[in-house]
């Protein structure tokens, strides 16, 4: 028996303490452009986001008629819109309003979703059935319109839209994590943990959330994405972020009304809009087949 | 027999449910394992074999109640395992263990070797937090690993290795019995011997039971000293090592005998190759569950179901459900 112990004593490693997965997931997204790009971008607006309101000139929210409906100048990068503000400046100050609203939702969606996931995958049966059958429900709304509906009986602000839009993403995250879960449930090393008499909330914490926080993360990444274009539309349809503040699909939906003579105005938000979607999904995609191990790396 | 009853299985039955149709109520019920007894004495090794899905698996996952069994008790101990509650059965487990058979499924990716090692203290409180990380180690060396190896991932090791570390967490718990659902299979034949005869060298030095269960015939014979075989979810027969190679009775027990392979060129044994295939368990024979494939079938067979007997010429212990086996022995 002796000799056995040193079967791979020829190859000496470091021991690697969680790094190694990391690493490889690194890897893998760093050969992935689009993901790069994706990524690069939302570290860009999260710059933006902290440091941009803070170097701007105009004032974002003051009314100028004398400026009104300008095209874009030297002086205004992107125009002003029909009150005579800036419009770059407006989209600086809003990139903030739009990420707060992306992330705070989905984390009011992981928070409700994910244990609810956990409890109906681990437990099953009449629970999981009874949870399930709830989240098909809430499916069962198209999502602008539960979200529709939550605002309109919450009444119109952003802080109501972002818990509007995280219900309306806890579905998402209750069928993911119940799946994952249900998937690492039937695993050997969970029996093993139950038969060494672990409790079910270490077996949960310790030994299948660890192992379906990928599927999470690429989920949330995406759900920012889905949770920014609903939050837009719902203050295009005027239900969210109320005037003057400068949220981007408000934005848009002011600059409907001059579309034909001044496309600037609606036009810059529109593209703000889907430049940070686009990153989100492209990383989020990325995220996904970078967890995914049956891709190289 | 060796020491004293460790463990009872009283009729124990496990019935999985089929669910079907529109409301998924239960349409029907796999009988995965159907009425079994047996007795495991101290100190002794007892396998259970027989081919896939004749329920040997479930029944050692009952045994553990990592499955709750449809009906039937097991006794540990002189304690009924399938009464107790959750609380109580916890800390129970700390004298059952089991030992997987895949081992890469049965170690978690996350975790290293020594985190493995701790958990498992830490779970049943075994040894205080300053003492846990010296005894994972000692743990480590017990099955043949070296300390330096305590911070590695379970990728970083082979299949053998990790077959160790899973030794290594069901013995952290100085358990009295151990359930080797497979522990060898998925091991090449070089480390499979090695393991062997690592899990005879632990049963001497911490006087451990264990319940071996195996599909290999060559395995069982190296390692136990009772042998229970089953069939599509009964006892078939029930004997001791040597009764059972030398002088096994039941029909199906000699056509499993016979599928040995003799590794020596030239012998041939007289082969007994049973037709067809195992029957559903979903709606098995009724009466004895070979009389489909026996070659000795007679309608008796096709209505009773036969118990488990001995005769004159049986070593003690050893049992045989057939209603026939007298006279398809007698030359």
């Amino acid at each position: 028996m002796s000799g056995l112990v040193h079967e791979t004593s020829g190859v000496e490693h470091q021991p690697i303490r969680g790094a190694s997965g990391l690493r490889i997931i690194y890897k893998k997204l760093s050969r992935n452009k689009a993901a790069l790009i994706g990524g690069y971008l939302i570290v860009f607006f999260v710059i933006v986001s902290i440091v941009g309101p803070h170097l701007t000139v105009h004032d974002p929210v003051s009314v100028d008629y004398s400026t009104r409906l300008l095209a874009p100048s030297s002086d205004f990068w992107l125009g002003t819109d029909h009150n005579g503000r800036d419009i770059f400046t407006r989209l600086v100050h809003g990139m903030s309003i739009t990420l707060y609203i992306g992330f705070l939702s989905v984390l009011i969606g992981v928070f409700i979703g994910v244990p609810l996931g956990i409890v109906a995958g681990y437990y099953g049966k009449i629970i999981d059935t009874f949870i399930m059958r709830c989240i098909d429900v809430l499916l069962a709304f198209p999502g602008i319109l539960l979200a529709i509906a939550l605002v309109s009986v919450l009444g119109g602000s952003i802080i109501n839209v972002i818990i509007a839009v995280g219900i309306f993403s806890v579905p998402g995250f209750a069928r993911i994590v119940r799946g994952s879960t249900m998937a690492v449930s039937k695993l050997e090393y969970i029996d093993a943990v139950r038969a060494l008499g672990a409790t079910d909330l270490r077996i949960i914490f310790l030994h299948i959330l660890p192992n379906i926080v990928s599927p999470i993360i690429v989920q949330a990444t995406i759900r920012v994405a889905i949770a920014i274009l609903i939050a837009s539309g719902l203050s295009f349809l005027g239900l969210g972020a109320q005037p003057p503040t400068p949220e981007w699909g408000a934005m848009l939906s002011q600059g409907r009304s001059y579309m034909f003579d001044h496309p600037h105005v609606a036009l810059f938000p529109g593209l703000a809009i889907v430049s940070v979607v686009l990153a989100f999904n492209l990383f989020g995609d990325g995220l996904r087949d970078a967890f995914d191990p049956r891709s190289k790396a | 027999m060796i020491g004293k009853e460790l463990l009872k299985v009283n009729n124990l039955k496990k019935y999985f449910p089929i669910q079907g149709g529109f409301l998924g109520r239960t349409v029907n019920h796999v009988k995965a394992v159907d009425d079994i007894s047996f007795n495991v004495y101290e100190g002794e090794t007892v396998s259970l074999v027989g081919e896939s899905g004749c329920g040997k698996s479930t029944a050692g996952r009952v045994i553990l109640r990592l499955e709750e069994p449809t009906a039937g008790e097991v006794i540990f101990n002189e304690i009924n395992m399938t009464s107790l509650d959750k609380a109580n059965l916890r800390k129970m487990r700390k004298d059952l263990q089991i030992i997987f058979q895949d081992p890469f499924a049965s170690i978690n990716p996350r975790q290293t070797v020594a985190q493995v090692l701790e958990e498992a203290l830490q779970i049943q409180n075994l040894a205080p937090a300053e003492q846990r990380r010296s005894r994972a180690l000692e743990l480590l060396e017990t099955v043949g690993l070296a300390p330096y190896q305590a911070d590695r991932y379970p990728h970083e090791f082979s299949g053998g290795q990790r077959q160790r570390v899973g030794i290594a967490r069901a013995l952290s718990l100085n358990p009295k019995l151990i359930i080797c659902d497979e522990a060898v299979s998925a091991l090449d034949v070089s480390i499979r011997a090695q393991i062997l005869n690592l899990l005879k060298k632990l049963q001497r030095e911490f006087s451990l039971t264990y319940l071996f269960i195996s599909h290999d015939l060559g395995v069982v014979r190296h390692i136990s000293d009772r042998i229970i075989v089953m069939y599509l979810g009964r006892i078939m027969e029930i004997a001791d090592k040597i009764s059972l190679f030398e002088n096994a009775q039941h029909p199906y027990t000699r056509a499993l005998l016979s599928a040995i392979p003799i590794p020596r060129p030239g012998r041939k044994r007289e082969r007994m190759v049973l037709a067809g295939d195992v029957p559903s368990a979903i709606d098995p024979p009724v009466g004895c569950r070979f009389h489909t494939r026996c070659p000795y079938v007679r309608d008796n067979c096709k209505e009773e179901v036969p118990q488990l007997r001995s005769a004159g010429n049986m070593a003690a212990g050893h049992l045989t459900a057939c209603h026939y086996f007298e006279e398809i022995n007698s030359p």
